[in-house]
């Protein structure tokens, strides 16, 4: 309160100085815009972009409830059947869709069980080298999955997992084993995906913990030595906990996701033999929508995902509040 | 501390687990270089491990010689310079005014902007408007639809509210401008963030695809990303392939190789260099989020 109280007096104090606004009433609005219209001008060209790129096209979800027709602005097209709600019933009966939202909700699902603890393992690992240099070397190498692109890495997933001649089935096949057909047997393709997930962002995720351990007390390691604790017993007893509320934190962020949808990965991946399994709701949008040009349905079927996806953040948050951690904001 | 011999033989399990992640993590890479590098005989074979076998660069001159790729890869260049400059642009024009805790109308604003996170209008409602606004097809929809990214503008907001106040306060005494404060306090303290965030806009824009995907049927505009997807799902690498004459099975594959190495390798010879930056701009995104 002082502080805006002695800028703004501050400017006055200027503008009387040059004799350039009369002090009148009201002229305080212009001395305050005189002083800063400069800000204000520089956020404008990101207000506009935020208006035009991220507010303008909610206008477009009002055709979820719509007959679309490609001459009418959405305003003037009709309402749908059934209340509006008929492409929402549409979807709900269309087996594809019913296929992709439970797609997306396995295997988000997997990615949180088996790609959630792997940073948080990794990390407390990674802390307990002791080699520096080493350290360094380990870091800067399993980082850099993350800076590749999910169209790179399938490249080089079908590369390694080719049926005949990938490395890993000729090293299976050199141990006796029969071929493992990853990337073209559903079940197979499943743990695929996930393991390609883990591979490409767990290096990158351990970032955020390394970070939180640094800012545990030190002081802890050495009374949990003094006292005769052993390097697992630290682990459990004094890492772990202190990477508690940067854990809740990200598990409520997963959470909120659950029944979000990557684009790039599932259809990266995908291929005509395991689309059962790896039609998810954004490859379902853009096969229906972008590609098949059913745009009611899918801006229904995108809503759908926004909503549900805003509710479960906001439950997360609520629980994880509940029982007394900090919480996203 | 006296260390005990169990503590030193868990350091060494420790570095071995390590060494099996740096392997799982260049074995991949190194495998499909070393594919790209082989012989066709030699790959039918199963004789490539992780060194090329039957060494030749036939794979590379096909692609380095197919205008296709080299137009591109230059395109794609070309478009991830101008995203990155026009990001950074955005990102710290929409960051600096926000850091003013005296300017009205920020909480408002600050409201606008994190709603877009939490909810977005989803695929078609974007693509309509781009529809309307006639940009389908066109350069300029890879470049203006993604051109700021909030959870970006957070980590630099934070970067400047580390800047001490201060600084900004005598500048502002001396009778400097808002703008003038941002070029001569602001930016040369801010080269770390700047650095991580155009890295992370460089390679988000690198490795996009979908909005190509979505929006852009003009072959000659495709990114690397796309032509790549392309290539691997045969699309073209037959007609390719055969138009050069080779018609193994087995040189398809090491096209293939040499395709996704083409895309690769940029990144790994930029990350070395970039990667020591990143760390510390990545930790100030996670704790503020």
């Amino acid at each position: 309160m002082f502080y805006t109280y002695r800028i703004e007096e501050r400017g006055a104090a200027m503008e009387t100085k040059q004799g350039m606004t009369p002090r009148i009433k009201g002229g305080k609005f212009l001395i305050y815009m005189k002083r800063y219209w400069s800000l204000y001008l520089m956020l404008l060209i990101p207000m506009i972009y935020f208006i035009v790129f991220k507010y303008i096209p909610m206008n477009y979800i009002q055709i979820a409830f719509k007959k679309y027709n490609l001459l009418q602005k959405p305003w003037e097209m009709a309402w749908a059947d059934n209340n509006g709600f008929e492409y929402f019933i549409q979807a709900f009966s269309n087996r594809d869709f019913l296929y992709a939202v439970r797609n997306t909700f396995v295997l988000n699902l997997l990615d949180l069980v088996v790609g959630f603890p792997a940073p948080i393992i990794l990390a407390i690992l990674l802390n307990e080298l002791r080699f520096k240099k080493f350290k360094k070397l380990t870091q800067t190498i399993i980082y850099m999955p993350h800076f590749l692109s999910w169209i790179i890495i399938s490249g080089l997933a079908k590369q390694l997992f080719t049926p005949s001649t990938g490395l890993v089935n000729i090293f299976l096949n050199n141990l006796g084993m029969e071929s493992i057909p990853f990337l073209n047997d559903a079940v197979y393709w499943v743990w695929t995906y996930v393991f390609l997930g883990v591979w490409q962002s767990a290096g990158w995720n351990t970032i955020i913990y390394l970070a939180a351990i640094t800012s545990i007390n030190p002081e802890l390691y050495e009374a949990a030595s003094v006292d005769g604790a052993g390097r697992f017993r630290k682990m459990f007893h004094i890492t772990l906990p202190g990477l508690r509320s940067t854990i809740v934190v990200l598990l409520i962020l997963s959470l909120g996701r659950i029944l979000g949808s990557e684009f790039d990965r599932p259809f990266a991946l995908s291929n005509n033999l395991v689309n059962n399994v790896s039609n998810v709701i954004s490859t379902f949008v853009y096969k229906y929508g972008i590609r098949g040009l059913q745009f009611s349905l899918t801006t229904a079927v995108g809503l759908f995902q926004s909503v549900v996806g805003l509710i479960f953040l906001i439950s997360a948050d609520k629980i994880a509040k509940k029982f007394g951690e900090q919480g996203v904001r | 501390m006296i260390k005990s011999k169990n503590s030193r033989i868990g350091d060494w399990i420790i570095v071995c687990i390590c060494i099996i992640l740096i392997l799982l993590c260049l074995l991949p890479i190194l495998n499909v270089l070393a594919r790209s590098l082989s012989s066709s005989e030699a790959l039918i074979k199963n004789e490539v491990m992780l060194w090329p076998k039957g060494w030749n660069l036939d794979a590379y001159e096909t692609v380095l010689g197919d205008p296709k790729y080299v137009r591109s890869l230059i395109w794609t260049a070309i478009l991830t310079i101008i995203c990155t400059i026009a990001s950074l642009f955005m990102t710290t024009i929409c960051a600096y005014p926000l850091i003013f805790k005296e300017l009205k109308g920020r909480k408002i604003i600050n409201t606008i902007i994190i709603f877009t996170m939490y909810f977005n209008a989803g695929t078609i409602p974007n693509y309509l408007l781009l529809k309307e606004l006639s940009m389908l097809d066109r350069p300029i929809v890879l470049i203006l639809p993604g051109v700021l990214s909030v959870f970006n503008m957070i980590i630099m907001r934070s970067f400047f509210y580390g800047i001490p106040d201060s600084l900004r306060e005598s500048a502002e005494i001396d009778g400097a401008s808002y703008f003038k404060i941002l070029i001569k306090v602001y930016l040369p303290l801010s080269k770390p963030v700047m650095a991580t965030l155009a890295l992370f806009y460089a390679v988000g824009r690198w490795n996009g695809f979908s909005d190509a995907l979505m929006y852009m049927n003009e072959r000659k505009w495709h990114p690397i990303q796309l032509l790549l997807y392309n290539i691997l799902n045969n699309f073209t690498s037959v007609e390719v392939a055969t138009k050069e004459g080779f018609s193994s099975p087995g040189l398809s594959e090491t096209l293939k190789a040499a395709t996704v190495m083409f895309a690769t390798i940029p990144i790994l010879l930029v990350y070395p260099w970039l990667q020591r930056y990143f760390i510390a701009g990545a930790t100030l995104g996670a704790i503020k989020e």
